[in-house]
């Protein structure tokens, strides 16, 4: 079996043991329901990490998906109070997106800086221009966030994919294809593996980084827009810290934060094991703030560990 | 040689000294507050202390500069300690509690310092011991810390956090002749770091594990045993501005004490010119990055602007520096300039 595999395989299993656990502790756990709940309740999260697993094998790194959301959130929410309709300003907000993804990229390679830092003013950017936007909780009060909200596949059993699950996994396919069947994708890998080697082999690093951290931008403002039509209203603190969700579930995915190595389909598993995490959390019910917190460490030290477990015991196999 | 070529490879020497463009921007914010504010510099004495702008950066300078000088110890392994803020929280909750139980303030202070340590030893465990990746393994203490900081408070209630301490208060906000205490605090964490770092082989071992952890290996350095310290060092001092934090307050906030600090800390050391790819300890210099941050809020706090462009100019700003920075902004910005004249 391939090895490279070998990651993605971890992360499945993990997130099955998981499922099963949570199954074995409470009634209805194990249910369509509760994984179309998954799906629908983390989709953001997983495409803006989507976006961020391209920037990661890079070996960059995203900060500014958190304010990212938080900005096209308020955004459709001031420009819906404007009589916008919620499709025009998505598209509006996905270029901004796209644009602002590929400055970042260009500073990152044109002036020589690394990535967590001008991605880091570019949260402190964003998060600044949200409070310039609004300073208030402003709902989006459209027909079509209703229609939206509605929208959705039965799966077998009693559960649905809605229509922010639905979203999720056609990003998820689209990145799938960029990732493996294009080769910008290839170049992605290359960039990610060795720079340097990536530039004799005559990967155009400029064009290749600002496509990179467009679709970053690309990606987290499509997280904006599903979050905002999801809980119909835009806040200008919404998204706070939702970039290291993101990259965690980028690394539970088994994508290395040194680049090169990964794939775009175990940041999907990444991202649920940390939707399960919060299920289970809220499964228990007895739990307060302090606890939540705590327990969410607790659970996400315990994947990391099972995780390196299961890669080198899989990698013992493999050698021998 | 005339005197104008002298000047000339002067400023050429000086441009390539890494300490010039931190300094520069320092000195331009400085430039940018004496316009808004002519008394900018005015310094008085109120009730036995000096007061005035400069004193007030530095004083609340302290905390995050303290944390980035721990964060540029454990960037220097090329890791990063997310857990900071977190750190803080635990040790406020820690301070409170024993306060209330009662126990000897000196005794207090010492648990605080050890608990942070702890903090930091059980990083380092992550990263040195299971070789996880530094920002994964502090994001653990990050998420669960403050929920930590919490539970501590619920032990005794935690309806009412706060107390009095005439020591902790003393260190924090106490001044001896005219001058505040944690500025003294601060100066001496700062040379014992620099003795440690830079007058033993530590700060070598360091900066050669942050380069090349697996050729400091052969060169017979414990990379594992290094890696681990730098993170129990960068928690001590983390422990030290926690300490600071929470006399100021005199209350213990698990919730929103020190919020971003890791981000202004490791804002800092980049702009002290340190890179996140390891190998680098410029213990000065971060503290320039920590006056430049701080100089930075308390400008746009006496400018008069609406709270809402905090951030956005902070960002302008940070870029700006970053600009200044960067050798090859620079060259092409040079080239701008000389095709625009020609």
């Amino acid at each position: 079996m391939n090895r490279k595999y070998l990651p993605l395989i971890a992360t499945i299993l993990v997130f099955l043991a998981l499922f099963v656990i949570g199954g074995s502790m409470y009634r209805n756990f194990l249910s369509t329901l509760v994984l179309g709940n998954i799906l629908a309740d983390n989709s953001f999260i997983i495409i803006a990490a989507i976006g961020a697993t391209f920037v990661i094998l890079s070996g960059g790194i995203d900060l500014s998906i958190g304010s990212m959301i938080g900005f096209v959130g308020v955004c459709m929410a001031v420009l819906d109070s404007m009589g916008w309709h919620p499709l025009a300003t998505a598209a509006v907000m996905i270029c901004f997106g796209v644009l602002f993804g590929a400055l970042q990229g260009y500073v990152i390679d044109a002036w020589d800086i690394q990535p967590f830092i001008v991605t880091l003013a570019g949260l402190f950017l964003l998060r600044g221009a949200c409070f310039m936007v609004t300073l208030d909780s402003v709902p989006i009060r459209h027909d079509f966030v209703n229609a939206y909200a509605s929208t959705s596949l039965p799966l077998p059993g009693r559960g649905v994919l809605r229509s922010s699950a639905l979203v999720m996994l056609a990003a998820l396919a689209l990145a799938i294809f960029i990732a493996h069947f294009t080769r910008f994708g290839t170049n992605v890998y290359a960039v990610g593996g060795d720079q340097e080697s990536a530039r004799l082999m005559g990967v155009n690093i400029r064009r290749t980084k600002v496509g990179i951290y467009a679709l970053a931008g690309f990606y987290s403002a499509l997280a904006g827009v599903v979050y905002a039509l999801y809980t119909s209203s835009g806040y200008p603190l919404a998204g706070s810290t939702l970039e290291l969700s993101a990259i965690a579930a980028v690394v539970l995915g088994g994508t290395l934060l040194t680049g090169g190595v990964g794939m775009v389909a175990g940041t999907l598993f990444g991202g649920m094991i940390l939707g399960l995490i919060s299920t289970l959390i809220i499964f228990n019910g007895s739990l307060n703030s302090a606890w939540i917190m705590i327990s969410s460490g607790i659970l996400l030290f315990a994947f990391i560990v099972l995780h390196r477990f299961l890669v080198s015991s899989f990698d013992l196999r493999g050698s021998s | 040689m005339t005197a104008r070529n002298n000047i000339s490879a002067l400023v050429g020497r000086l441009g390539r000294h890494r300490a010039i463009w931190p300094l520069l921007a320092l000195v331009l914010i400085l430039i940018v507050d004496v316009i808004i504010s002519p008394n900018f510099f005015e310094i008085r004495i109120v009730e036995g202390r000096l007061f005035g702008n400069v004193i007030d950066i530095l004083y609340r300078a302290v905390p995050t500069a303290l944390v980035a000088l721990g964060m540029a110890v454990v960037i220097g392994t090329k890791g990063i300690d997310l857990s900071v803020g977190s750190t803080i929280a635990i040790c406020g909750a820690v301070i409170a509690w024993r306060i209330q139980a009662g126990d000897p303030h000196l005794v207090i202070l010492f648990l605080a310092l050890g608990v942070g340590m702890l903090c930091g030893a059980w990083n380092g465990f992550l990263v040195a011991g299971l070789g996880i990746q530094p920002i994964i393994a502090t994001l653990i203490l990050m998420v669960s810390g403050r929920g930590i900081g919490l539970l501590i408070n619920q032990i005794y209630g935690g309806t009412d956090p706060s107390f009095e301490s005439a020591l902790l208060q003393g260190m924090s906000t106490g001044s001896s002749g005219y001058i505040p205490n944690r500025l003294f605090l601060a100066a001496g964490l700062f040379i014992l770091l620099w003795l440690a770092i830079r007058r033993t082989a530590l700060g070598l071992f360091i900066e050669a594990v942050g380069g090349n952890a697996a050729a400091a290996n052969l060169a017979g350095i414990n990379a594992r045993l290094i890696t681990f310290l730098a993170y129990v060092v960068c928690a001590l001092l983390t422990a030290w501005a926690g300490v600071i934090l929470t006399a100021d307050t005199h209350t213990s906030d698990p919730v929103s004490v020190a919020m971003y600090i890791e981000l202004d800390a490791i804002l800092a050391v980049v702009i002290g010119g340190g890179s996140l790819a390891g190998g680098r300890i410029h213990l000065g210099m971060t503290v320039v990055g920590a006056l430049v941050i701080q100089t930075l809020t308390t400008s746009i706090l006496i400018s008069g602007l609406p709270p809402e462009y905090n951030l956005i100019i902070k960002a302008l700003v940070v870029l700006l520096v970053l600009f200044l920075q960067s050798g090859k902004a620079r060259a092409s910005l040079g080239r701008l300039i000389v095709r625009r004249s020609k």
